[in-house]
């Protein structure tokens, strides 16, 4: 079943054409990945997914992009649509508060005041996120005293705090050790069963591993789109196979 | 090659002069009040000057208590905060976060013309505005600690809004988007993100126009009464530390004199202790990013 249907969607920047008619559906619990080289595109469409495109000045998006057959950019609350979108970011970027207050933000920001009601989803989430045995005891410590790779599972557990149907992942190991990279993809591989998860990664390994389809974009094209096998083997396009053995980009 | 090296020692000496300058300033000021208030204090007797309330330095004996006027400059201090602060850290949160910037282009002079104004002009304004409206509206002569408050909240404003608006600007704009990531406001997002982030650097503007406030004479002596008492409500008169040295300093003479510099020297440790807690709060937020 598709999550997301984008149609005939094209973005400008200014006068800078950064997105160009891209036509794509993506599935309901499968690990989509974007990849390209820099500059082609890929974070500009995946931050069109939960608006965080709204953020920056003279961003201008025509065509369709429809989340479960609602369009985004049509009547949908922005706040609305960001809780069931959760987004993790490039650089880990937990607020400057305890561990428990970063995973309770969410919460508390979609209403839920109880203490014990939050206490549960602080534990849940963190078990969801597979580090509730590294953190528990320092649930009252600041999230910044923290390793890189730990900042960035607490981030995914604070976005699946609020219980998103989607996870956008942008460059999320790109910053990280190999060890942390490898417990973040195992996590994706877990979570994939309840939520879709849409990564953009300059790690063709990483693709590979990891997702179930790969779509490759380039100059704000997007060349080719497939289940993540196909691609890697047998690219129907000549640009793709370039770009896959590392004869540019 | 020769002649560079004498400019440069030349130059060397030059701005080691003019840093010297202003630290001799410091030291002069530090001594000059020291050597004079100190055995001022101790001929009138520490505790009775600090703790008396009883100020009649042109009696026969003389009384020289000022603990009335601690607390007057105190409870001023404190009604400009309950003023200054709320309006300065919201008006910095707008400025910073919420302005457009056609607006801001007009804001933000503006703030900054306040700070230009002389305390003098302050001192009218609240004397010929304030004043008569606490008149009418609350009774008493209008001469108050709500008219001092009132003024001296509006003095304080441009010092916190502009040491408040470049700590929020500070902030990484990696946790706005983060909280709005969660589906958060605008507001949110800003109100318990950014500006709990930026609370060390929201502190330290409070904490300079806490400086300013107390410190602050001209404007306080035409508008606050100067009775010296502890005033029992917001439109009693009050008279600060500032306000009774440029009350009296110019008809008097011998003890009463050195009296008022030894107010001088009370005022004097209290803005070195702001100005350490200041420095307190600088090297925190330096320690915690």
């Amino acid at each position: 079943m598709d999550k997301f249907q984008i149609q005939s969607m094209n973005l400008h920047y200014g006068k800078f054409h950064a997105l160009k008619n891209i036509n794509l559906n993506m599935q309901k619990n499968k690990i989509t990945a974007f990849i390209g080289p820099s500059g082609c595109g890929k974070s500009t469409l995946l931050k069109s997914l939960n608006r965080m495109n709204d953020l920056v000045e003279g961003c201008k998006i025509t065509g369709s992009l429809k989340l479960d057959g609602e369009d985004i950019y049509g009547n949908m609350d922005v706040n609305v649509l960001r809780k069931r979108v959760g987004m993790v970011f490039q650089k880990a970027n937990p607020f400057p508060m305890s561990v428990y207050d970063n995973i309770a933000f969410g919460p508390r920001t979609h209403g839920v005041k109880n203490k014990k009601q939050l206490d549960e989803i602080v534990e849940q989430t963190l078990k969801d996120a597979a580090i509730w045995d590294e953190l528990k005891d320092r649930l009252k410590k600041s999230a910044l005293g923290l390793s890189g790779g730990q900042q960035q599972r607490l981030c995914i557990a604070r976005a699946l705090a609020v219980k998103p149907e989607v996870l956008l992942m942008d460059e999320a190991t790109s910053a990280l050790d190999p060890i942390s990279t490898g417990k973040i993809e195992e996590l994706c591989m877990k979570l994939k069963n309840e939520y879709t998860i849409i990564m953009v990664t300059h790690n063709m390994q990483q693709a590979l591993r990891v997702s179930d389809y790969t779509a490759f974009f380039l100059l704000g094209e997007m060349i080719e789109y497939n289940d993540t096998d196909t691609i890697f083997s047998s690219p129907k396009e000549q640009k793709t196979e370039e770009y896959i053995t590392g004869r540019f980009g | 090659m020769r002649l560079g090296k004498i400019r440069e020692t030349a130059m060397q000496g030059v701005f080691f002069l003019t840093a010297i300058t202003s630290i001799a300033a410091v030291v002069i000021i530090c001594i000059f009040l020291f050597c004079n208030g100190i055995p001022a204090m101790a001929k009138i007797g520490f505790s009775e000057f600090l703790g008396g309330q009883k100020w009649s330095p042109t009696n026969v004996p003389p009384s020289f208590g000022i603990f009335d006027m601690i607390i007057g400059s105190i409870y001023v201090t404190a009604g400009a905060l309950v003023i200054g602060v709320p309006v300065g850290i919201l008006t910095a949160v707008f400025l910073a976060r919420f302005c457009p910037a056609s607006l801001y282009k007009v804001l933000k002079p503006a703030t900054e013309l306040l700070a230009g104004i002389p305390s003098i002009v302050y001192g009218f304004f609240g004397l010929m505005v304030i004043v008569p409206l606490i008149r009418q509206y609350f009774g008493g002569n209008g001469s108050s600690l709500l008219a001092a408050s009132i003024v001296l909240g509006i003095m304080i404003l441009p010092t916190i809004i502009g040491v408040s608006e470049s700590a929020i600007r500070a902030v990484p704009e990696s946790y706005y988007e983060g909280a709005l990531a969660l589906g958060a406001t605008k507001e949110r997002s800003v109100f318990k993100t950014i500006l709990p982030a930026s609370k060390s650097g929201v502190l330290a503007g409070v904490v300079l126009g806490i400086g300013r406030a107390i410190g602050e004479t001209m404007a306080v002596v035409l508008i606050a009464g100067n009775q010296v008492q502890i005033p029992k409500s917001i439109t009693d008169g009050v008279r600060t530390l500032t306000a009774n040295i440029v009350l009296e300093m110019g008809y008097s003479t011998g003890l009463h004199r050195e009296a008022l510099i030894a107010t001088g020297v009370v005022l004097f440790v209290f803005i070195l202790l702001i100005t350490l807690s200041m420095q307190a709060i600088k090297s925190r937020s330096e320690n915690h990013g």
